[in-house]
């Protein structure tokens, strides 16, 4: 069963006179437990086909469907609650908030949702420790390395069991060894819990992890093949 | 239902938690934010209770004067035109006070004082002053509740005998015998030369309301041998009780436009004001001051206010990055909303205690060097607390509206 499901989706920027097209009609479909990367150089439209799969835009024109739910036509506070509850995300910079410790971040989301304390808290602790930070729970984030932040980012983006976890460059700010374990946790949490898994990269080593990889290039996918010769940590 | 209360219960713990690590991360901006509002309250707080203070002062003093008391003033009559001056008319006698006490018609006072007020330079032979000389009967000390703290108050038989003999006020005492006991001493008025029998009590008071800077003389004498004239100054009249002043002034009214033979209320050529009268006016002066200050010191809130939004927005723009993250994450506006206005809310609350604690001892300070009373009054604090609060929520609304209406992609971008 398809949990993305994009049609013919446009976004144009309108700026002045000038009309930028950024997606030019890109169609295509995510299957549960996929792990997909994709690729382009910059400008190729990659990070706002990631704003739209990650419903922190809304395209142009075109159907984006997540687990069910058709994202194009939400409100920005529908569209908070779908980010909230259906995508987990991971970012080049990582995003924690500074000064409140990987606990408390890992909780956020949670905490937006609603849920009971008690329940972040257990929940929050269980990740942690499935991405190796048991012992890093209390640190802030300026007492962490780049890596482990990323593996805090995860932990949060986990947190909340989304549809998909949505990365953008996430390996980007981070050497290389420890961008080598943040993939290896991509391929456990994608194998071992069969959490779907969509990666926007411009590096072919990290794409190399994946199981399918997208080629976008002017706003329209130019190749969508399986990776047959994934690399396996 | 009880889990969600408890659910919320918790989240705005949580979100006041991460208000008071936020503003205590910038401790040097947040006090400099929130000076405005600390001394906008302190101000605002000081004021009222200072303007309350004099009100309560003026209030007192006019209160000593006796609370029963109706005075009866000369003139208030208009020829055409013309008005004439209060007290100035010679148109009151010891007639008339004598008709108000024996009239069977009034039944509601107990005492009647005839007073005649009169301005006299007073002389010891060494040296001198300018006092108010008041001549009265007995009854004087009764109805305006004047005690002597040595000797023996004008009596009866002082006034039917035509004795040459005064009563002074403590500061005549100081002024012309540097206080030492004057009693059997004596002073000359116009000529008159009288020995001093008593002393009064020390009444308090200043400037026109000085009650301790007076000469007492019988009135008979005042009238016939200092100076010459057969009118009364006024007439105080002492009412059986506070709750019968408004009959009591009635009374004394009707009584005496009937022996004026004036038939029409609106030509009497004497008024009669109560001391609730005078308090009010006194009150109404005193009030507008207080008002006319506070409003001075509420413009420097609105500048506090003003101080606040001003470090709001700027928070809302560094913080552009992790309010991107937040709704990303799934805050909706009302969560980032509530975020920013609890921070400007604990900022003016907090300033506005301080600026509370500051006023008041400002009150204090001032109420001890003027030498009034402190009167912090509950509605001030409640103010205080409601304007501080408010000013948050004003103030703290455009930037908490921007900061949430932040589009997450733009705020992630932002550097």
């Amino acid at each position: 069963m398809a949990i993305i499901k994009a049609t013919n989706i446009r976004k144009v920027y309108q700026m002045g006179d000038l009309e930028t097209v950024a997606l030019d009609g890109v169609s295509f479909s995510i299957d549960k437990g996929e792990f997909v990367a994709i690729m382009g150089p910059s400008g190729s439209g990659k990070s706002t086909l990631m704003h739209i799969l990650g419903a922190l835009d809304i395209p142009t024109s075109g159907s984006y469907v997540l687990d069910g739910h058709e994202v194009s036509k939400l409100t920005d506070d529908e569209l908070a609650d779908i980010r909230n509850k259906k995508i987990g995300f991971i970012f080049q910079a990582f995003n924690l908030l500074p000064r409140i410790s990987a606990l408390g971040n890992v909780m956020l989301p949670m905490r937006y949702a609603g849920i009971p304390y008690e329940q972040r808290i257990e929940t929050a602790k269980k990740y942690l420790t499935m991405v190796g930070l048991e012992n890093r729970m209390g640190h802030t984030s300026n007492q962490l390395s780049g890596g482990q932040q990323q593996r805090v980012a995860i932990a949060r983006g986990l947190s909340m069991n989304p549809a998909i976890l949505l990365a953008d460059e996430p390996t980007g700010n981070i050497a290389s060894a420890q961008a080598e374990e943040v993939m290896k946790i991509f391929q456990d949490v994608n194998d071992r819990e069969g959490h779907t898994i969509v990666m926007i990269t411009h590096e072919p080593d990290i794409a190399a992890h994946s199981k399918r990889i997208i080629h976008v290039k002017d706003g329209k996918i130019i190749s969508d093949v399986k990776n047959k010769q994934r690399r396996i940590k | 239902m009880t889990l969600k209360t408890n659910r919320e219960e918790l989240n705005s713990m949580e979100l006041l938690q991460e208000s008071l690590l936020t503003l205590t991360l910038n401790k040097l901006r947040t006090g400099l934010a929130m000076l405005g509002i600390v001394i906008g309250i302190g101000s605002v707080i000081a004021l009222i209770s200072l303007g309350q203070a004099t009100q309560q002062q003026v209030a007192n003093q006019i209160q000593s004067l006796g609370a029963n008391l109706l005075t009866v003033s000369p003139g208030g009559q208009s020829t055409g035109a013309v008005r004439g001056a209060q007290g100035s008319g010679t148109t009151l006698t010891l007639d008339d006070a004598n008709g108000i006490l024996t009239s069977p018609q009034i039944t509601t006072i107990d005492n009647v004082s005839p007073e005649t007020t009169s301005r006299a330079q007073v002389t010891t032979g060494q040296t001198n002053t300018n006092v108010q000389v008041i001549g009265v009967t007995d009854a004087y000390s009764t109805v305006h509740k004047t005690n002597v703290s040595e000797g023996t108050f004008i009596s009866k038989s002082d006034v039917t005998g035509l004795r040459k003999v005064a009563v002074v006020g403590p500061q005549v005492v100081t002024d012309l015998f540097n206080g030492e006991d004057p009693i059997g001493k004596t002073i000359r008025i116009n000529g008159q030369t009288l020995t001093i029998i008593g002393v009064t009590e020390s009444k308090g008071g200043t400037g026109f309301l000085n009650q301790d800077d007076i000469v007492f003389v019988p009135l008979s004498t005042a009238q016939k041998q200092l100076f010459g004239q057969n009118y009364l100054s006024s007439i105080s009249v002492e009412a059986k009780s506070p709750d019968v002043m408004e009959q009591a002034r009635d009374e004394v009214g009707y009584y005496l436009l009937a022996r004026h033979k004036i038939s029409d209320p609106t030509q009497a050529d004497f008024s009669i004001f109560s001391q609730e009268d005078i308090l009010n006016t006194a009150s109404s002066v005193t009030g507008t001051f207080t008002a006319l200050l506070s409003g001075i010191a509420a413009i420097s809130l609105l500048v506090g206010g003003i101080g606040i939004m001003n470090i709001m927005l700027v928070s809302v723009t560094e913080r552009t990055r992790e309010i991107g993250l937040r709704k990303a994450l799934g805050a909706k506006k009302n969560i980032i909303v509530s975020q920013f206005l609890i921070e400007s809310v604990i900022l003016t609350l907090i300033g506005g205690a301080i600026g509370m604690v500051i006023g008041i001892i400002i009150s204090f300070a001032i109420a001890s060097l003027a030498k009034l009373p402190v009167v912090i009054s509950p509605e001030a604090i409640l103010l205080a607390v409601g304007v501080s609060g408010g000013i948050g929520i004003i103030f703290g609304w455009y930037p908490a509206r921007r900061a949430a209406g932040l589009q997450p992609i733009e705020a992630l971008r932002y550097e």
